[in-house]
């Protein structure tokens, strides 16, 4: 205890230090550059959204960040792929297109008819997101095939051994998601849909905790973002009603309530064929927000520091060490969160899954 | 807002890469892992039964083991027994047949002893009697002046002797 006490001591004074210093350097800068207003709003709405580059750091007006791809169909001019370095920070027009500034699309690649009228092609561009998504899947793939093959080796000789390690840890991870959580939710035929639910549980994890690692090429909003969720519960929604019994069909459609409230107007069966939509809809929107309210108090919690930078050095520095400290809890509460929604989307999907799985149990 | 309106490129790059980590570990990931792990469990359970059974069968080995050595120790004991039996009857038997010759002997050495006895006292007598003659004469031959007596004592002699 005592240890760490100093240690802690010791960060928190170089801390104040480093930015009594950088308060002061800022502080001129500011001044010298005409004191601009440090937009917070609009900082962490730019953070959260999509972006055709990944921005890395900016020093004085210089902005570094690295182009990724632009994959954009016109109407009228065809494919076109180029790195969105030709944007220059999206500042500048390529072949006619260009990233809106403001409007409907702002911040989306657009293109100008002659008529003058903006219109959004159709657009693969491999974003940040997208980028993040498919770097996160890559490494997905690696980790769970390097711990089935070692499975497979070890299969192959009948040699039944205990794995020690990293496998080790990944059986456990995996045992317990399959064996405490998918087993006793979905039923008796759990091991046709494990497989879905083991993808979409360490997926969501995986990406939830690679989205809070803040450096390149990590820390992009991938489970925060609205379509990667959607297409998430998706899946589920088509797997819940691509298996749904008879009895799961017959309990919408004709549920045991009495007559009156499903003959002449079919009050509940309306109220149940909602349900279907709503239930991976609520998926959707759950770990949407979760990830993206995490996200945001995060970079709040960072912008604290620009934000206070105007008022003078001791606040900004006292300012900077509550900003640390309260990002420190906060990650670790986020770690807390990643493991949690992957748990609940898991448990949820589960869950229909099952009750879609339904046998008859009346006589009618 | 931008952030609630799902992206057409990025639902894209989403379907295809969740499509592809779905599809690849449905066929060669989590299959594998959980089979395998699984079996291994099984393969414990069934190996725990076998261990249990092996160490039932030992337990009824050494059970017999047990009994066989009781058995040979009980045999053991039985033939040292009749061994003692037999000793005992045998010492007891030569004990019988000694005592009877040594009867036998004592038997005869006492007829013996006896004989010389009756052999002996008849050489007494006969010496006492020679004796007495002895003496009678001397007595007599002192005493003869005393005719009564002498013929009373010479008839008593006689009668004496007769009746010897």
């Amino acid at each position: 205890m005592n240890l760490l006490k100093s240690i802690l001591k010791y960060v928190v004074l170089l801390f104040l230090l480093l930015n009594v210093q950088l308060g002061f350097a800022a502080g001129e800068n500011n001044k010298a550059a005409g004191a601009t207003e440090f937009d917070v709003r609009e900082a962490i709405l730019e953070h959260l959204a999509d972006s055709y580059e990944w921005h890395i750091i900016t020093i004085g007006q210089k902005h570094i960040s690295i182009p990724l791809l632009v994959i954009i169909r016109s109407q009228e001019s065809g494919w076109h792929i180029f790195l969105s370095s030709k944007f220059y920070h999206g500042h500048d027009e390529y072949k006619g297109f260009y990233i809106a500034q403001e409007g409907n699309y702002k911040g989306k690649i657009v293109e100008k008819k002659p008529s003058g009228e903006e219109i959004r092609p159709f657009d693969i561009s491999i974003t940040k997101n997208a980028f993040s998504l498919l770097l996160n899947s890559a490494i997905l793939i690696g980790l769970i095939m390097y711990v089935a093959n070692w499975y497979k080796k070890k299969n192959q000789n009948k040699d039944y051994k205990t794995p020690k390690g990293f496998i080790a840890l990944m059986e456990i991870f995996i045992m317990n998601i399959n064996d405490d959580l998918i087993k006793p939710c979905v039923g008796k035929d759990y091991k046709k849909f494990a497989p879905y639910l083991l993808t979409v549980f360490f997926f969501i994890f995986f990406n939830n905790i690679m989205g809070l690692v803040p450096i390149f090429p990590e820390g992009a909003n991938v489970t925060g973002n609205i379509a990667v969720t959607l297409v998430l519960a998706l899946f589920t929604f088509v797997i819940v009603n691509f298996y749904g019994t008879k009895e799961y069909w017959r309990e919408i459609f004709w549920p045991d309530v009495p007559v009156w409230l499903k003959v002449p107007i079919p009050i509940i069966p309306v109220i149940e064929v909602v349900g279907i939509f709503t239930k991976p809809f609520a998926l959707m929107i759950r770990l949407f927000a979760n990830i993206l309210a995490g996200h945001s108090i995060l970079l709040g919690l960072t912008f604290l520091i620009f934000v206070t930078v105007q008022l003078g050095p001791l606040i900004n520095s006292s300012m900077t060490v509550v900003s640390v400290i309260l990002s420190v809890f906060i990650s670790f509460v986020e770690i807390l969160v990643a493991y949690i929604q992957a748990y609940v989307f898991t448990m949820l999907s589960a869950v229909f899954i099952g009750l879609a799985r339904v046998e008859g149990h009346h006589q009618h | 807002m931008s952030l609630l309106t799902p992206d057409s490129g990025l639902l894209f790059w989403m379907l295809f890469s969740f499509g592809i980590v779905f599809f690849v570990l449905y066929k060669f990931g989590w299959p594998v892992i959980t089979k395998m792990v699984e079996d291994r469990s099984q393969y414990v359970e069934s190996a725990l039964e076998a261990a249990k059974e092996a160490k039932l069968q030992v337990e009824s080995v050494r059970e017999e083991g047990a009994k066989i050595l009781a058995e040979a120790r009980n045999k053991e004991m039985q033939l040292l027994k009749d061994g003692a039996d037999m000793r005992d009857k045998m010492v007891e038997d030569a004990k019988q047949l000694a005592q009877v010759e040594a009867d036998k002997m004592i038997q005869e050495a006492r007829v013996l002893i006896q004989k010389e006895k009756d052999n002996a006292i008849k050489d007494i007598k006969k010496q006492v009697a020679l004796l007495s003659v002895d003496i009678a004469e001397k007595i007599l031959r002192k005493n003869l002046d005393n005719q009564p007596a002498q013929i009373e004592l010479i008839d008593k002699l006689l009668e004496e002797t007769i009746t010897n």
